[in-house]
């Protein structure tokens, strides 16, 4: 498919090269709408004035990156030293997402190659299944897994029934529950991508290094996972990036006694704090950090293509 | 009284439309969610002709904020609470009622006639009043439950099962009382003594949360939960063993109030809307469905029997004072804001 496309490409585009740019105008107007408006709305924003108790005063101002990145006391007029507390809500969001995302691939990537490898007929099947409790909206779900884990819920009323366990184990309001309710919560978006990525995987090549004495390890590391790797990479990106921006699961899962970066930006919109420019900051600090991360990946890609 | 579950289910279900489709005009509420009963709307949508639209908000912070990014001119009343009606007053979100536009007005308890958050009912009505303290599980913990202590320096058995509302207002004043520190304070000392008692007293802590306050209690998974009388009251209807604390050291009181807000496309009836929440029979329904106290006169023969005893409305001989959240100035909020920061980090 993809092959297609670059081939037959180059004539495509000459045929339609007088009509090029009102064509793609739809997608560009969209862009500019959802995406470049919003973003550069934020930017502005966050080199402005706060105005106490929400909104903004036009006038220039770098003190909501200030406040980012430097600590002067808790009264404002100690000699500034660098600020840990955001920097340490930044960490533990990556942190957090990283697990998820690690958590996910494990059980994802095997789940994907198991639908991949059915016969053609079931995958779609399998897939479907895979996708029918996202049908629930992601506040049901993140509430009912937190019905599920809680010291009297039925997880813990069946593992101290069945005496595995004299005391509950306590999940609920630790960083353990976010990592599961964010796992939870994105883990076909690591499934479909891999799977798209192992169905066009050709399983001759797996038979073809077994006769050359490949170890069935060595066949996954060598021969596998490199030709699925860029489904991989899709999966772990697509789910990274949603998590650490989650304010869900923290809240719910994991007692909001520990701000992501999520819960943090939106004390600043909708909290007593109601600092406008300081919550527009620290999503254009996010999104440069995704950015960074997104082409980081992207690089990486391409040298593995070479 | 924050609810991101009920709110979420409330923004999908509610922008309740009432009345008839001809109706002749239109009454926009901005309200708190799970508050007024449904019932009370359709009797003011048929006895007026009006069509009624109503959205919810979770906290008063979120209803200043949503006024404030631009949804003035869209609504006609909103229900902040007491500290609240006194900050948006400040930010000139409010229109004045006139004297003599509310026929019912003398009808306004002479106790809530004049509060400091809005002398001379100004730009508000009384809507209902309560407290919030917390609940302690009798089942968990027997001892003595009327001081602050139990929040902040708890017992053993209740280290670790306490669920604080999510809302710094009510922490911080509460945190206050604990320690006999005026609310706002900009002392230097008192402000340090406060975030170091907050830092060490949140080891003890289960989770912020209010969407769930009631339903920890009722489910177990907290043994003590800050709590608004009225939710605790219900919580204990649904079988909860707990009990209100009255703490010795004092406690909150909070007043939701109605208020026309500026710019109202239907000001005539937003001010019908006033008077008839301030007839006797319509608010006590308001009081029935939601378990708090109205501030008018004559609702006594249209409550519910069971309110006027409950124990979360009769705070014993020995209970502190009961104060409201003060509004405090820029300076010292931004110092509240870094504490609760912190706090939360």
């Amino acid at each position: 498919m993809a092959g297609g496309a670059s081939t037959g490409g180059s004539s495509q585009s000459e045929t339609f090269a007088p009509a090029r740019y009102w064509l793609l105008l739809p997608s560009w107007v969209t862009l500019t709408i959802l995406v470049l408006a919003p973003v550069s709305m934020m930017m502005g924003y966050s080199f402005l004035t706060k105005e106490f108790r929400g909104g903004v005063i036009w006038e220039f101002s770098l003190s909501a990156y200030d406040q980012f990145f430097f600590d002067r006391g808790l009264f404002g007029d100690d000699p500034p030293v660098l600020q840990w507390t955001y920097i340490s809500i930044f960490w533990r969001s990556i942190w957090q997402a990283g697990v998820a995302t690690l958590m996910s691939l494990v059980i994802g990537f095997p789940t994907a190659y198991f639908i991949a490898t059915r016969p053609e007929k079931e995958r779609a099947i399998w897939v479907f299944l895979v996708t029918i409790p996202y049908w629930v909206n992601l506040l049901i779900r993140t509430v009912s897994m937190k019905f599920l884990l809680r010291d009297q819920g039925p997880l813990n009323d069946l593992l101290v029934g069945s005496g595995l366990l004299s005391e509950p184990l306590t999940i609920v309001n630790t960083n353990f529950a976010v990592q599961l309710g964010l796992f939870y919560s994105y883990l076909p978006f690591m499934v479909l991508p891999i799977y798209a990525a192992a169905e066009r995987y050709n399983f001759a090549l797996s038979e073809a290094a077994a006769d050359l004495y490949a170890t069935r390890w060595t066949v996954l590391r060598r021969i596998l996972l490199p030709s699925v790797k860029p489904g991989i990479v899709a999966g772990c990106i697509l789910v990274f990036v949603p998590s650490l921006g989650s304010f869900l699961a923290p809240d719910l899962l994991g007692g909001a006694k520990n701000f992501m970066i999520g819960s943090l930006i939106e004390e600043q919109f909708k909290g007593n704090a109601g600092n406008w420019p300081f919550g527009a900051a620290a999503s254009m600090i996010l999104l440069t950090l995704v950015m960074v991360i997104l082409l980081i990946s992207a690089r990486q890609q391409a040298k593995g293509g070479k | 009284m924050k609810s991101i579950i009920k709110s979420t289910v409330a923004a999908a279900a509610l922008t309740v439309t009432a009345g008839a489709a001809l109706a002749e005009g239109q009454l926009v509420i901005y309200h708190w969610f799970e508050y007024i009963p449904q019932e009370l709307l359709d009797k003011f949508a048929a006895e007026n002709d009006v069509e009624i639209i109503m959205d919810t908000y979770d906290s008063n912070e979120a209803l200043l904020a949503a006024l404030k990014a631009g949804a003035m001119g869209t609504y006609d009343v909103a229900v902040p609470g007491d500290y609240m009606v006194q900050i948006m007053a400040g930010e000139g979100l409010l229109d004045t009622v006139a004297d003599g536009e509310l026929a019912n007005k003398g009808n306004i308890q002479p106790q809530w006639a004049n509060p400091s958050f809005d002398p001379g009912r100004m730009h508000s009505i009384p809507y209902q009043w309560g407290s919030t303290s917390f609940a302690v599980n009798r089942d968990v913990y027997a001892g003595d439950i009327n001081t602050t202590s139990i929040l902040f320096d708890p017992p053993a058995e209740l280290s670790g099962k306490i669920n604080m509302l999510d809302s710094q207002g009510e922490v911080m004043a509460m945190a206050a009382l604990h320690l006999g520190i005026p609310q706002c304070s900009s002392d230097r000392d008192q402000l340090k003594a406060l975030n170091d008692m907050l830092q060490s007293a949140k080891a003890h802590w289960a989770s912020f949360n209010s969407d769930t306050a009631k339903e920890v209690l009722v489910s177990g998974d907290a043994a003590v939960g800050q709590i608004y009388d009225g939710f605790g009251a219900k919580a204990r209807e649904e079988g909860a063993p707990i009990e209100y604390a009255f703490p010795r050291e004092g406690y909150v009181v909070w007043m939701d109030n109605v208020v026309l807000l500026k710019d109202a496309p239907n000001r005539a009836n937003a001010i019908k809307f006033m008077d008839f929440l301030l007839e006797p029979e319509n608010i006590a329904a308001v009081s029935n469905y939601a378990r708090y106290v109205a501030g008018v006169d004559g609702v006594a023969p249209y409550l519910d029997p069971t309110l006027a005893s409950q124990p979360e409305s009769n705070p014993p001989a020995d209970a502190g004072p009961g104060v409201f959240i003060e509004v405090c100035d820029q300076q010292v909020q931004e110092i509240y804001d870094r504490i609760w920061t912190d706090l939360k980090n």
